[in-house]
């Protein structure tokens, strides 16, 4: 279809660079503007029009937890409801894999059956290990496990297991209800997107204060936030997958007469399922990402461990309780990959009439395992918790390293520094301060208007109003020039490095190690080293957001590449195109939408790792969500962080709109 | 055609696009029930699928489709069962009306009576052959034991015995579309749709398939609605053939009257390379009874019945001197001879 909007996209760039030189010219002078028209108010939002936003927030919070009520119970009943069904399955996981059944409470209670033993914990790994893939598999997460008993992290990291075991199905259960609800129901859908962008995009520590407000402090406050982190994903991921589905396949379910339930229990969801199990991996990810914020509000667990260690500024054990989160979300990750991934069914000869052991030769020995290694740790106890004399600690090493890099290489580090501050960062934070911000806000509804007509315009217009009227102008630019910076060198390194994995089976060996790593790390953990070495400051803030924002650039480039039809592939061949013009004028463009989703998540990453750099001293968003936690102000914690959801909403739709555009141009779309 | 009629549809429309309802409402109003012409549909910035189809299917007949890519013939199979909503138009089966069946009694209608084939084959890739074929059983609830027992039946029909525990993957193209059709088969449908089911395999499997359609329905004698793009294929498997064209069904005629008497130019150059011999009959190339000369036994060579192909006959009327009589119902209602067979047979005359 043909509107008149795709012409003026042709004589877009000429628009945005005339924009662009306004901007700079009104940046560069604004304050001298001011002055010279005596009118304040165009460099800093009076403070005679704010919204009193904040204590009404807190009010309501209050009012929530102390009197509201549904009639029939009241709200704080229904957070009791909501925690005893989380509190209870976890309890029992917890039991089995560390604390050992008890009947009876206090000093009454006795145990009557021990948790499995760390043997047996390894057994079970190793047996799904096998299951899902290979021997390779098995002995890679075996050796996970070992190394977290090895090293002394055995306890917590049973800890966090239990919370994972119990966040991830609750998260995926709940993320296919809802997913499958947005399929079904557009309606549905139209109000849970928006939703699913806050959750995603509303930083951590915003909704940590109200949760904290409604379930206490301990496991089940850490859970639900947990819960409410994961989830989301998985939403989006049963959505897609679902309508993903081939026509002809949901047509053939109507043609056999499927009722609506039998279409999707034994139609669509079987159909997806490969896809959602990307899904399932991304609740797992993310429910791993969340163990050390949780821990902050009671979680416990290696979360708790590198805490506290942090606090206490003991970089080796913060390393190494650190390294065990990352070392089990390895596991954890190559497990449900290899699920996802798993080979297409085999058919097997009718196995009928063996033995019951010998059908299920993995349970049976694990169960064999388990049983036995209980048994033996009555009398030795090394059967069943791993002996705290033979573990290891490589703490030290690492304070040690730290150190001789400290001592001898403090000038190239800060040379690097200096360069970055001087040439890209300080330039972008001075620009982006400057733009006054009623024009701040014409830009944003103007961008709103040529991708995507008034309605975007509209939107973006009053979200940019409403980080305004709430007097965070200056802090939403710094979170702007931060997240920019970072996001524009996240996608600079790693949309190459995307394009050169799926082009290069061996570097991607490499690339795809270290991209899992880095999205397996906990956002704290790099911090600590890259504030060892740069101090804290903007530039160690952007680094670790770079590393941080760095893994979606790098997949969705190598997905997007890789998912190209073959056949259009081998059309650019047979035409003759080298290399270089098959890559730049058949994947790049046909890649471009992949790019442009990977590029919007790069952004949402870099927005909720921003909380995280208000630690090392950046004055943004985060720093006054930090505020907020500290001082358990709810109506702070929340305007703030909906003015990080509002950036977001507004990059992304902008976003999602010229990739619309783009598509369309491209012919991909109908 | 005296078989009763099994599936009909009425000046069924689908149009693409916003609003298209009220655009042909409107237009039927204002226009004096004229129908929108294919600019009218284009400059309302509408996609007109099917236009106007009226169709009318008998019992036991293979009613093919025939169109090229982008025509609107799997629309408009989709609108014959309702697997979309036509924009306007009446579809009737079995002389009831399709298209205000509620859910549940659709439902069933599918579930008892009607059975389709894709062209990606659309098997289940999580269940077994047997899994895949027991499906359509399932669906309706009945027993496992006695759905299994179906499934291998139909699994045997189509020739896929020993393979009931294969996944879908592991079967080529040619096994994966007999699964297919065993699937469609299970629950003894009477209307038998078929969009493009051979479209997506190799000529020569293609081939052996048509063959084992023709030996299945002869066997079974379903309604069968049968898509394809492919001329040839649908000169060989039809008993009548509709021919579309941008939505609008320009001719439905058998293979015959499409090759004698083409309605446009367009369908001319579809019939133009298929050679005569396969499609024309005796009836249609003889000296009819008034023209011919004596038809005493004497004076000719042979019968011929006047529905034989003429590539069936043609050795023996080449060979003879004298025509032969063509006899239809032991009546002789004409000749035909040496000169009419070899004009047939080089193309002579036929434009
Ligand atoms: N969902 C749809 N939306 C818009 N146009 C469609 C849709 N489905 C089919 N069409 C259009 O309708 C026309 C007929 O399509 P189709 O029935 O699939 O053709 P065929 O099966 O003969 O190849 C095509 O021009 C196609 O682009
Ligand atoms: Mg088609």
């Amino acid at each position: 279809m043909s509107r008149p909007g795709e012409r003026n996209l042709w004589k877009g760039p000429a628009l945005w660079w005339a924009l662009f030189a306004v901007t700079w010219v009104l940046s560069s002078y604004s304050r001298d503007l001011s002055k010279a028209l005596e009118a304040r108010w165009i460099v800093k939002y009076p403070a005679g029009w704010r919204l009193p936003l904040k204590r009404d927030i807190s009010d309501a919070m209050k009012w929530l937890v102390e009197d509201a009520s549904f009639g029939l119970f009241s709200f704080k009943d229904f957070t009791r409801g909501i925690a005893w069904v989380i509190e209870v399955p976890y309890d029992f996981v917890r039991a089995a894999v560390i604390d050992g059944f008890v009947v009876g409470v206090g000093s009454e209670a006795s145990q009557i059956a021990p948790s499995l033993s760390w043997i047996a914990v390894i057994a079970v790994v190793v047996a799904i290990g096998h299951t899902a893939k290979s021997w390779s598999l098995a002995a890679l997460v075996g050796g996970c496990f070992l190394y977290l008993a090895i090293f002394g992290q055995w306890d917590s990291a049973m800890v966090t297991l239990a919370s994972v075991l119990i966040s991830v199905p609750i998260g995926v259960a709940g993320g296919l209800l809802l997913g499958i609800g947005a399929y079904r129901w557009p309606a549905f859908d139209k109000i849970l997107r928006p939703i699913l962008d806050l959750m995603q995009t509303v930083p951590v520590f915003a909704y940590l204060v109200p949760i904290l407000f409604l379930f206490g402090f301990g496991p089940v406050a850490a859970l639900v936030a947990t819960i409410i982190y994961a989830m989301p994903p998985m939403v989006r991921v049963t959505t897609l997958a679902l309508r993903g589905v081939p026509t002809e396949i949901r047509e053939f379910g109507t043609m056999v007469g499927c009722t609506r339930r039998q279409m999707m229990w034994k139609v669509l969801v079987p159909s997806a399922a490969p896809g959602l199990m990307v899904g399932v991996n991304q609740v797992i990810m993310l429910s791993l990402n969340m163990v050390i914020i949780a821990s902050m509000i009671g979680a416990g667990g290696l979360g708790f461990e590198v805490l506290s260690s942090l606090r206490r500024l003991d970089i080796g054990a913060g390393l190494e309780a650190g390294i065990a989160i990352v070392v089990m979300a390895i596991a954890l990750d190559r497990l449900s990959q290899a699920f996802a991934a798993r080979p297409a069914k085999v058919h097997s000869e009718d196995a009928g009439g063996e033995s019951l052991v010998k059908r299920h030769p993995w349970t049976s020995s694990v169960l064999a395992v388990a049983v036995v290694t209980g048994l033996a740790g009555l009398v030795l106890p090394a059967f069943q918790s791993y002996p705290a004399s033979l573990t290891l600690t490589t703490g030290p090493f690492w304070a040690d390293l730290v150190e001789f890099i400290n001592v001898n290489f403090f000038d190239q580090f800060e040379a690097v520094k200096t360069f970055m501050l001087t040439w890209l960062l300080l330039p972008v934070k001075r620009f982006l301060l400057g733009i006054p911000w009623p024009w701040g806000i014409a830009i944003v509804t103007l961008a709103g208007w040529k991708f995507g007509g008034w309605r975007l315009a509209l939107l973006a217009g009053g979200l940019a109003l409403f980080i305004a009227a709430n007097g965070l102008w200056a802090k939403a630019m710094i979170t702007l020039y931060l997240c920019g910076v970072s996001v524009l060198l996240a996608s600079i390194i790693g949309i190459p490095l995307g394009v050169l994995a799926a082009e290069n089976a061996r570097a991607n060996k490499v690339i795809s190690a270290v991209i899992d790593t880095l999205q397996t790390l906990p956002s704290f953990v790099y911090l600590i080293p890259v504030v060892m070495l740069f101090r804290v400051g903007d530039f160690s803030a952007m680094i670790a957001v770079v590393l941080y924002a760095l893994a979606p650039a790098v997949r969705y480039a190598a997905h997007g590449i890789r998912s190209i039809e073959p056949q259009l592939i081998e059309a650019g061949i047979v035409a003759g195109c080298t290399r270089w013009q098959l890559l730049r004028k058949i994947k790049l463009p046909l890649a471009l939408p992949e790019i442009l989703l990977g590029l919007n998540q790069t952004i949402m990453l870099a927005l909720s790792m921003l909380v995280i750099t208000a630690l090392v001293g950046t004055r943004d968003l985060g720093q006054e969500v930090y505020i907020a936690l500290t001082k358990a102000d709810s109506g702070r914690g929340i305007i703030a962080g909906l003015s990080v959801a509002a950036i977001a909403i507004i990059v992304d739709r902008i976003l999602a709109a010229s990739a619309r555009n783009a598509r369309a141009r491209l012919g991909l779309e109908a | 055609m005296d078989k009763p009629v099994k599936l009909a549809c009425r000046s069924v429309w689908k149009l693409y696009g916003p609003d298209a309802e009220n655009f042909l409402t409107y237009k039927s109003h204002s226009d004096q029930a004229k129908n929108p012409t294919s600019e009218e549909i284009r400059d309302a910035g509408l996609i007109g699928a099917v236009r106007a189809a009226d169709v009318e299917i008998h019992e036991g007949e293979i009613f093919v489709i025939m169109g090229l890519s982008g025509s609107g013939k799997s629309t408009l199979v989709r609108c014959l069962s309702r697997l979309i909503e036509p924009t306007a138009g009446e579809v009737l089966f079995e002389g009831r009306d399709l298209l205000s069946m509620a859910e549940r009694e659709l439902i069933e209608v599918r579930r008892r009576k009607m059975g389709m084939v894709f062209q990606q084959f659309a098997l289940l890739p999580h269940l077994t052959v047997l899994q895949n074929v027991a499906f359509p059983l399932e669906v309706q609830g009945t027993a496992q034991g006695e759905r299994e027992t179906r499934a291998r039946e139909v699994i045997e029909l189509v020739g896929l015995k020993g393979r009931e525990s294969y996944f879908p993957r592991e079967l080529s193209g040619g096994q994966q579309q007999r699964v297919g059709i065993a699937r469609s088969l299970a629950v003894e449908p009477d209307l038998w749709f078929l969009d493009e089911p051979f479209s997506a395999l190799d000529p020569l499997i293609r081939r052996e398939m048509q063959d084992e359609f023709l030996r299945l329905q002869s066997m079974l004698h379903k309604t069968i609605v049968f898509i394809t793009h492919d001329f040839d294929e649908a000169i060989r498997l039809a008993d009548r053939i509709a021919i579309m064209q941008d939505g609008e069904i320009i001719q439905t005629a058998t293979p015959e009257e499409l090759v004698l008497h083409p309605a446009t130019e367009y369908v001319a150059e579809f019939t133009r390379h298929i050679p005569r011999a396969k499609i024309l009959t005796a009836r249609s190339v003889m000296l009819p009874i008034a023209n011919s000369g004596s038809v005493a036994p004497e004076n000719c060579a042979g019968e011929v019945r006047a529905g034989d192909r003429i590539e069936d006959i043609a050795d023996p009327i080449e060979a003879a001197a004298a025509p032969f009589r063509v006899v239809e119902d032991g009546e002789v209602i004409g000749t035909i001879d040496r000169r009419a067979v070899v004009d047939v047979l080089v193309g002579r005359g036929a434009d």
